[in-house]
């Protein structure tokens, strides 16, 4: 069994947060149906977001060159991190010679990639999440379980209990507008004390130098406005080469994500106002290998959305916990296998290859494709479940000769007149507890035609 | 025209039946139709759980039991799938004959885009409710997936159209996946069922007597569902359903 499916199986055993998980993020994607029906050229953007993206993987260095030269030109101050220590150390060089304490961050997935907050932390700099979703995993002490609605995992009366702890709000109450509002509160003045703000890149523009930053609570904006050291991490896929290609994706990211026509902020960084510093640092860790792999190269079109998650019938009944990486769903299982196979081969079993990620994807990126083919190169990597390679090499050898399949068939017969509780306990996976066994027929088609032909 | 009929190893051995239909129904629409005998299996279990490799002497035996016919038709879209696509990466030396993956079709899509019958003489006076397939909608066409924007167009209802007396209904999350997946049923076998569940559960909601699709594979593994917990719904291949008497 892989770590997911076992995961997998604590997460399903309670029915009712099952359904309710399920129905949250389906909900989403329907949202998400309901915005792609009001664009009648939905499938020529995808196209378009799939090509341009392509098309500047394929000249990444000149981009990146281009977009370093017209941010620098523009006042902001360029780094390049080879790895995620890199990029730690670049943050708190930044942090320490600026004599920053306090940093107000809005999400930034490749923070989490990097282990940048714990970094931070031990190094006594105050980290704080500004997205609501994000700043209750970090007071619950969790990982998000998914990257554009980190907290969908937790139930409502569960923040409720969670503020009331922690600001001090009404007990019982988890009326989500009181609650939001109390957040808000809370976060006022640490949003006032930063003296640093930290925010991700969903896509920096190579002809004007300029980062853009989409969020739907402005909380990037708000801590960008105070502190006057700002701080903008990025992996070196987020570049594109133009504001022409920027409508493309600020088109589909918003609704593929939540539904929604465009995220409420999406705010374009050009250059620092009097007084204050923007740096950016392009990060690798590992991005320039990943685009020599052929085979998954395309991951790196990612938008970060999370439709893929949304859509995903096994994500939606197993929850992001039960995948070993940090990022759940189909997008996670891959760019897990991305980064070490030897440590995250337990998730590609989470995909019954139903492919509704490929189609939900804004970028056309091949997810179940790929996952896919992650399971083929197990063997080769020398991770193949050994029970599940026993099991195909069973079948190799029935399916390898008529006579064993055919003698296979008669034993089968056979053996449904052992009783119920011989046939259907553990070591029989494909009696689940609530799916029963299908029956032999009394005589195979194979065995009908001979029959037949002879009349 | 001559079809060669490719029955899958599971339809083999537990669906009989569903490969009788299909060898009457082509037979009623005019084809010439022959079983090539001792067939196994095409090799998608093996692949789907990533040893495609492994399936090569399978696709090798596939390959040389239906040289001799125009057309290569079974009724089960997933193996249909997985011999078009994956035989040719299987079987490069064999490109320059006439190879199996570029003659195969699943039964529904041949009488659709082949056929083309414009009468059955079928009647199934029930209510039916249209399983939508995950290989056959998003890899063959079958019908237009629900995450794209494509006008929607479905070959089986139109197949089911020329059928007598029946009321064709589908469920809501009409494409979303049954939860079966081959090996996946297995090593993931509570999300197998929490999905195969919540799935027969939607068919049951459109009121429907029986669930129907052309992936005998998934009405295997929603039938099992609906015999362990003596659900009022039975599954039943669409093969047999054009195939009824009027």
């Amino acid at each position: 069994m892989s770590t997911h499916s076992k995961a997998a199986k604590r997460f399903v055993a309670d029915a009712e947060r099952l359904a309710w998980h399920d129905q949250a993020l389906y909900a989403v994607r329907e949202k998400r149906d309901r915005m792609m029906a009001t664009v009648p050229e939905w499938e020529d953007l995808r196209r378009m977001a799939s090509e341009i993206k392509l098309h500047t993987l394929s000249r990444l260095g000149d981009y990146l060159c281009e977009f370093e030269r017209n941010a620098t030109a523009n006042g902001m101050q360029v780094h390049w991190a080879a790895d995620a220590a890199e990029m730690n150390e670049t943050v708190w060089e930044l942090i320490r010679r600026h004599g920053g304490r306090r940093l107000i961050k809005s999400k930034s997935m490749l923070a989490e990639e990097c282990g940048m907050t714990p970094y931070l932390e031990a190094r006594g700099v105050e980290t704080v999440e500004s997205d609501l979703g994000e700043r209750i995993m970090q007071l619950l002490h969790m990982p998000p379980s998914h990257i554009v609605l980190p907290a969908i995992a937790v139930r409502r009366e569960e923040v409720g209990a969670l503020f009331e702890r922690e600001m001090g709000t009404e007990p019982g109450n988890s009326d989500p507008t009181y609650l939001t509002h109390a957040a808000r509160r809370a976060l006022r003045p640490k949003f006032l004390e930063a003296d640093v703000s930290m925010t991700g890149v969903n896509f920096a523009v190579a002809s004007t130098g300029a980062l853009a930053v989409c969020t739907n609570e402005g909380n990037a904006d708000m801590g960008t406005s105070f502190a006057n050291l700002h701080i903008a991490i990025m992996g070196i896929e987020k570049v594109i080469p133009d504001m022409e290609a920027l409508g493309v994706f600020t088109r589909l990211l918003a609704r593929s994500g939540t539904g929604q026509p465009v995220t409420t902020y999406t705010s374009l960084y050009r250059r620092p106002a009097p007084g204050c510093e923007i740096h950016v640092i392009l990060v690798d860790n590992g991005r320039s290998e990943w685009l020599a792999d052929e085979a998954h190269r395309n991951m790196l079109k990612c938008l970060r959305c999370g439709a893929c998650m949304n859509t995903c019938p096994v994500y939606r009944r197993s929850g992001g916990y039960s995948y070993s990486y940090f990022i759940p769903g189909p997008l996670g299982i891959n760019l897990g296998m991305l980064r070490s196979p030897k440590r995250y081969h337990g998730n590609v079993s989470a995909c019954s290859l139903c492919y509704s990620c490929s189609n939900v994807c804004p970028a056309m990126i091949d997810l179940g494709e790929q996952i896919y083919e992650w399971r083929q190169r197990l063997d080769r990597l020398g991770l193949a479940d050994p029970m599940k390679k026993a099991a195909v090499k069973g079948m190799d050898f029935v399916m390898g000769g008529r006579r064993r399949f055919y003698g296979g068939i008669a034993l089968g017969r056979l053996a449904e007149k052992l009783p119920r509780a011989v046939l259907e306990n553990g070591l029989n996976p494909w009696s689940a507890p609530g799916r029963a066994m299908p029956p032999f027929a009394p005589r195979s088609f194979n065995a009908w035609w001979k029959k037949e032909m002879k009349k | 025209m001559k079809v060669g009929l490719f029955i899958p190893c599971y339809i083999n051995a537990v669906y009989p039946e569903v490969g009788r239909a299909s060898y009457e129904l082509l037979q009623r629409v005019g084809c010439e139709v022959d079983y090539p005998l001792d067939q196994t299996c095409c090799g998608q279990p093996m692949a789907n759980a990533g040893f495609e490799k492994d399936a090569r002497a399978l696709a090798e035996h596939m390959n040389e039991l239906f040289a001799r016919y125009d057309y290569v038709v079974g009724p089960s879209a997933s193996c249909v799938v997985f011999v078009r696509e994956g035989y040719p990466r299987l079987l490069p030396d064999y490109r320059e004959h006439a190879c199996v993956d570029a003659r195969i079709w699943e039964i529904c899509e041949f009488l659709h885009d082949v056929v083309r019958p414009a009468r059955l003489d079928a009647r199934f006076p029930h209510r039916v409710s249209l399983h939508n397939s995950c290989h056959g909608v998003r890899h063959m066409g079958l019908s237009s997936p629900s995450e794209r924007q494509i006008p929607y167009q479905s070959k089986l209802r139109d197949l089911l159209s020329l059928v007598e007396g029946i009321d064709v209904v589908e469920p809501e999350r009409r494409d979303e996946c049954c939860g079966f997946g081959g090996m996946f049923s297995v090593e993931e076998n509570a999300v197998s069922v929490a999905m195969g569940r919540a799935k027969v559960g939607r068919h049951m909601d459109t009121g429907a007597e029986y669930i129907t699709g052309a992936d005998a594979s998934c009405l295997m593994h929603m039938q099992g569902i609906i015999t362990r917990e003596k659900l009022p719904i039975r599954t039943i291949h669409m093969v047999e359903i054009l195939n009824s008497r009027s």
